[in-house]
């Protein structure tokens, strides 16, 4: 059903304010039910009370033949009545007729004009007529003739066994209305305001319970998708089944995110541990003609003689095979580092490496080298930081950009700071900052700079253990 | 007022510091004694004075109860003596106190005079004077729904309303108008009743109770001005004859300064202004003075139908 599906933050104030609507429908109709029947008891009573009062004075009227006395008794009923403007019952008319059923007087008296016999008068009276030659006593009688309009009450005019007529009471049919129609609407202005408390209230606890729960409903549907956040114990603040629910709901959120990330690190040490493998072996692949070319170059130098320019490049040849050696070296885990020293000259030797690729996009490059001596740093560890992050810098600069390189000991730690102008990282691309071959370098925005960091994430784990 | 009722004031020049004390002198309370009984006797004696007693019946409006104590204020003032009013819904009350000398004067239909100056039990005091006339006539009257009666003998094997037994054109008039016509009033109508009052015929035949009734002239036209829902519920068939309005008359016994004080006032009402406001309101010209010649026709009248 399409009302069941509903929300709770709906269901649950629409089903408690049917309730409320319910109960208060439910004890309107009883309050007034119960009105209606002291109504018609009521009616009887007055009935029975005017006609006690009525007939006393009738009864000397009547045996006085004082038609006009009797007029003015039942007419100021009548009058009193229509004056009334309470909700009492209403009078409709009073006819006084003989014991022949003859009108000797009515508050109408252009309806029923007296000596007449009230069977000619409607053939409702007729019906009436027979009921009264009937019936006989001394009280009031409620008369209530099939298919009539009206509600007649009969009381004999009598005194001490003398009869002289009947006072007949005409009510018509709808006589409780205006007084039933006045308290049927206190029923509903005091139920209406019993519901313009109630609904409100109820509308706001509704709302109070369903919605923490739909909150909760909410997170455990994110689950899965992405990490839903914490729920608030100020939305809801008591320490009840919900109350824990969402205590439960927090603590559980807790422990899977934990669980998550304990994974996540396992599934990047294996990750890293593999990578580690591969490069062991790709290490002593490069180690062999490497440890040749060295050689060679030794070779040259000592046994040939060339000129200092020549040299010059040879020995930075030198110098980057040496490196390269080293970078090899230690990628295998089991090697052993050796390296020589930081100086000076090895700063100005990024310079000169890195000046043509940055004269190509035409950057500028801003240098401040505060290095005037040799620090027990491995320099090759050292000169492959410095190369590859100002590798990254000039690739991911704009052209004619800025890249800014400051190098300098202070506090005996070597600070090295590289700038470069160009866009941020995203999010994502740091979460992967540190993993190797992460899908950053594919994309081809800045491996070097990737690569960088991953070694130094290295090289830092190294000189941990 | 009764002499108990009177509240004297203290004497003049007593202060509450000359109040009975110990060391006052005996002479001063011999004094004070003295004028304390002296003192209610004085007063006494002016409201000892017996009030006139004067009778009130249906041939005017009677019920018109602020108006009657604001002229019974008025003649208070003038006579320099209380008044009282006596009101009977009734002629035959109203008689029955004039012929027991329980009143000095009484506002009477025309047969009760008629009737009592015949048993030399009254004597007429002033007449009213009536749209510029001391004379009256009695409406035939039927309810306003009824179209078609165009005189009194149409109603015969109807219900009739009579105003009094003792009343003349309520009572005499229709029984002799009926006489007249060869007609026995005894079985005329299917059905007669009193209502004790001109207004109540008027009513009675509004509302339908009756099919018709007879009634003084003079109290359907003030009623027509005070109460025309009333009198719109019924329709004049005809108009009699005038007849001498009915007078104010005075008890036989009623002694002559009295009988002069009480016509003088009445008479004078019309020359001030608070008597010219409550004629108006009693829907008078003025008060005239008697003349019985004018009721020789209700005399005759009465003598015809047996009630004199």
């Amino acid at each position: 059903m399409p009302f069941l599906d509903l929300s709770f933050r709906h269901k649950i104030p629409l089903w408690g304010g049917l309730l409320i609507i319910i109960t208060a429908f439910a004890v309107s109709a009883s309050l007034v039910s119960e009105a209606y029947d002291e109504l018609q008891e009521d009616l009887l009573l007055d009935a029975e009370t005017l006609g006690q009062s009525l007939t006393a004075n009738l009864f000397p009227a009547m045996l006085h033949d004082d038609t006009w006395r009797t007029f003015e008794i039942i007419r100021a009923s009548i009058d009193y009545v229509k004056a009334d403007n309470t909700n009492a019952v209403k009078l409709k008319t009073i006819l006084v007729v003989d014991n022949a059923l003859r009108v000797v007087a009515s508050a109408h008296p252009k309806m029923a004009p007296i000596l007449t016999d009230i069977r000619q008068l409607s053939p409702e009276y007729a019906d009436l007529a027979d009921w009264l030659a009937k019936t006989t006593g001394a009280e009031t009688r409620e008369i209530i003739l099939p298919n009539s309009k009206h509600i007649y009450f009969a009381t004999p005019v009598s005194q001490e066994g003398l009869h002289l007529g009947t006072l007949i009471m005409v009510y018509p049919e709808d006589v409780f209305w205006p007084r039933f129609a006045h308290i049927l609407w206190h029923g509903l202005l005091a139920g209406a305001f019993v519901l313009a408390i109630l609904l409100p209230l109820n509308w706001y606890w509704g709302q109070r319970l369903a919605i923490p729960l739909v909150q909760l409903t909410e997170r455990m549907g994110e689950m899965g998708k992405k990490w839903p956040e914490r729920l608030n114990y100020k939305a809801y603040g008591h320490n009840d089944e919900l109350g824990r629910l969402f205590e439960a709901y927090n603590q559980m959120l807790q422990e899977r995110k934990t669980k998550e990330a304990l994974e996540m690190q396992i599934v990047q040490s294996e990750r890293l541990a593999a990578v580690g493998q591969l490069a062991a072996g790709i290490a002593h692949e490069i180690n062999n003609p490497l440890s040749g070319m060295l050689t060679a170059i030794d070779t040259l130098k000592c046994h040939s003689e060339v000129n200092p320019q020549t040299l010059k490049t040879i020995t930075l040849i030198e110098r980057g095979l040496g490196q390269i050696k080293e970078t090899v070296g230690a990628l295998l885990v089991e090697a052993k580092l050796k390296s020589r020293d930081l100086v000076p000259q090895d700063i100005e030797d990024v310079l000169t490496l890195i000046t043509p690729m940055a004269s190509k996009k035409a950057l500028h490059v801003s240098w401040h080298n505060s290095l005037n001596e040799g620090i027990p740093l491995p320099a090759t560890f050292v000169r492959q930081i410095m190369i590859n992050l100002l590798l990254n810098a000039v690739q991911a600069a704009d052209r004619q950009g800025e890249v800014a390189f400051e190098i300098g000991v202070t506090d005996k730690q070597l600070q090295l700071s590289v700038t470069n102008s160009g866009k941020m990282l995203s999010a994502e691309q740091i979460t992967h900052l540190f993993e190797p071959f992460s899908p950053l370098s594919e994309g081809g925005a800045r491996p070097g700079f990737v690569g960088h960091l991953s070694n130094r994430a290295s090289i830092r784990r190294t000189h941990r253990r | 007022m009764k002499p108990s009722d009177i509240k004297m004031p203290p004497p003049r020049g007593l202060s509450n510091s000359d109040r009975l004390q110990p060391g006052k002198p005996f002479w001063f309370w011999l004094w004070l004694g003295w004028f304390v009984f002296l003192l209610p006797a004085e007063v006494g004696a002016q409201q000892d004075v017996p009030p006139i007693r004067m009778g009130i019946t249906p041939a005017i409006i009677h019920d018109q109860y602020e108006l009657l104590t604001k002229w019974r204020l008025y003649l208070e003032e003038k006579l320099g003596r209380p008044v009282e009013f006596v009101s009977r819904d009734s002629y035959r009350e109203t008689i029955d106190l004039l012929k027991r000398n329980k009143l000095d004067f009484a506002w009477v239909s025309s047969f009760p005079y008629v009737y009592l100056e015949h048993n030399r039990r009254v004597r007429l005091l002033v007449t009213p004077v009536y749209q510029g006339r001391p004379y009256y006539r009695a409406y035939l009257i039927v309810p306003a729904s009824d179209l078609d009666t165009r005189s009194f003998l149409q109603l015969k094997g109807k219900v009739f309303a009579y105003a009094d037994f003792y009343s003349f054109t309520g009572y005499v008039i229709p029984r002799y108008q009926l006489q007249q016509a060869g007609e026995d009033s005894a079985h005329f109508f299917r059905k007669t009743f009193f209502t004790s009052g001109h207004r109540k015929v008027i009513e009675a035949v509004g509302h339908g109770l009756a099919d018709g009734g007879m009634v003084d002239g003079f109290v359907w036209d003030a009623l027509s001005n005070i109460r025309k829902d009333i009198t719109d519920q019924t329709r004049i068939v005809s108009k009699t004859q005038e007849f001498g309005f009915p007078p104010i008359v005075a008890q036989v016994s009623v002694d002559k300064d009295k009988y002069a004080a009480m016509q003088r006032v009445l008479l004078e009402m019309e020359n001030d202004l608070e008597g010219a406001k409550l004629l108006k309101q009693l829907q008078l010209d003025r008060f005239g003075p008697p003349a019985p010649e004018r009721y020789r026709e209700v005399h005759k009248m009465m003598q015809a139908v047996g009630d004199l």
